[in-house]
């Protein structure tokens, strides 16, 4: 029998209550572990719900602080923690939710040094990241620890979301898949020069947050080799079918990334967010 | 053999000239490969194919765009 105490029971009923999850797939939960990559508009909604569904342990790197203009949308932080480290902040906020989970803050930006050693920590990737370079190096980082990649990203009114699990399956595809290469920098804008509606970005993590479940559960129909793109202006969502690209160089016969070296920084970082 | 490409292009129909590839449809568009992926009658084009994958009539097409906000 599963050794659950009274209050966690009582706390995760309404799961217990499902019969796709029930003791058994709460316990798979409590035995997870997710790295939670950014602590912004997609991980804020992100960290809350993984926390809250009972995932036993959580990581959440961001080296940024909290500022003002974060909170139309960072719903983990609070107007108190201006100032104060990210990671912190929302790692309180995920805490003071649910004490019962081990929740883990990294202060520090996701680099070529640090990347292999801290996913492999962890059984499970978000990405929430505000960059392209940190959204490269992770799917590269991914593929490399077979680690499973839920990767959401938003703009203005806009949200995509998929899960990559190349490992898992030889047909499934990588990121690099559905985008080879990050884009010139001059040609895509981030949220902090295009803008973001705040909600789009917790309509995203929210959606994140439930493939980063079933997957833990092994429950309904996995994301990999599929892309969800939300329009939230035209309030039209569609799910179209993304295959293994047999040219990736990442995935492919013909793959040529078998390391992180490409991303390793120059002196002077040319800072996308 | 038809003399005109008739698709749904983000929705809307167009009329084009065949033959027509994806990647001859961005440049037709002025639309830089690097910043899109393509959907084709619900499915994504590998950037790779975009040269040698030929449009025909009746065909959907939507240009999604490479967004990497957080």
């Amino acid at each position: 029998m599963i050794d659950f105490s009274e209050e966690e029971i009582e706390r995760y009923s309404r799961h217990i209550l499902l019969k796709e999850v029930g003791g058994t797939g709460q316990a798979k939960l409590r035995a997870a572990s997710v790295l939670v990559v950014g602590a912004g508009g997609l991980g804020s909604p992100l960290l809350l719900y993984l926390a809250g569904a009972g995932v036993g342990r959580i990581g959440i790197i961001d080296d940024d602080r909290v500022e003002l203009s974060n909170l139309q949308r960072q719903i983990a932080h609070r107007t108190e923690m201006v100032g104060k480290a990210k990671a912190l902040s929302a790692a309180a906020a995920a805490g003071a939710l649910n004490p019962g989970v081990v929740i883990e803050p990294h202060v520090e930006r996701l680099d070529a040094g640090n990347a292999l050693e801290l996913i492999g920590r962890y059984d499970i990737i978000c990405d929430g990241s505000d960059n392209f370079a940190t959204r490269f190096l992770l799917s590269d980082a991914c593929f490399l620890t077979c680690r499973t990649l839920i990767s959401a990203a938003v703009l203005r009114f806009e949200g995509q979301l998929s899960v990559f699990k190349p490992h898992a399956d030889k047909e499934a595809p990588c990121y690099r898949c559905l985008y080879p290469e990050p884009p010139p920098p001059e040609l895509v804008p981030n949220c902090s020069e295009a803008g973001v509606l705040g909600a789009v970005t917790g309509v995203m993590g929210t959606l994140q947050a439930t493939e980063v479940l079933k997957e833990i559960l092994g429950i309904g129909e996995s994301l990999s080799g599929r892309l969800l793109i939300w329009d939230a202006l035209a309030t039209r969502m569609r799910v179209v079918r993304l295959r293994r690209d047999s040219a990736c160089r990442l995935c492919g016969p013909m793959g040529e990334i078998h390391d992180l070296a490409a991303h390793v920084r120059r002196k002077a970082p040319l800072r996308v967010a | 053999m038809r003399d005109t490409l008739e698709l749904t292009l983000n929705g809307e129909s167009q009329t084009l000239e065949p033959p027509l590839s994806v990647a001859g449809l961005l440049g037709r568009l002025g639309i830089e490969s690097r910043k899109v992926a393509v959907e084709r009658n619900l499915e994504i084009v590998p950037r790779s194919l975009y040269a040698e994958t030929w449009l025909a009539t009746g065909d959907q097409l939507e240009i999604v765009h490479f967004i990497g906000g957080g």
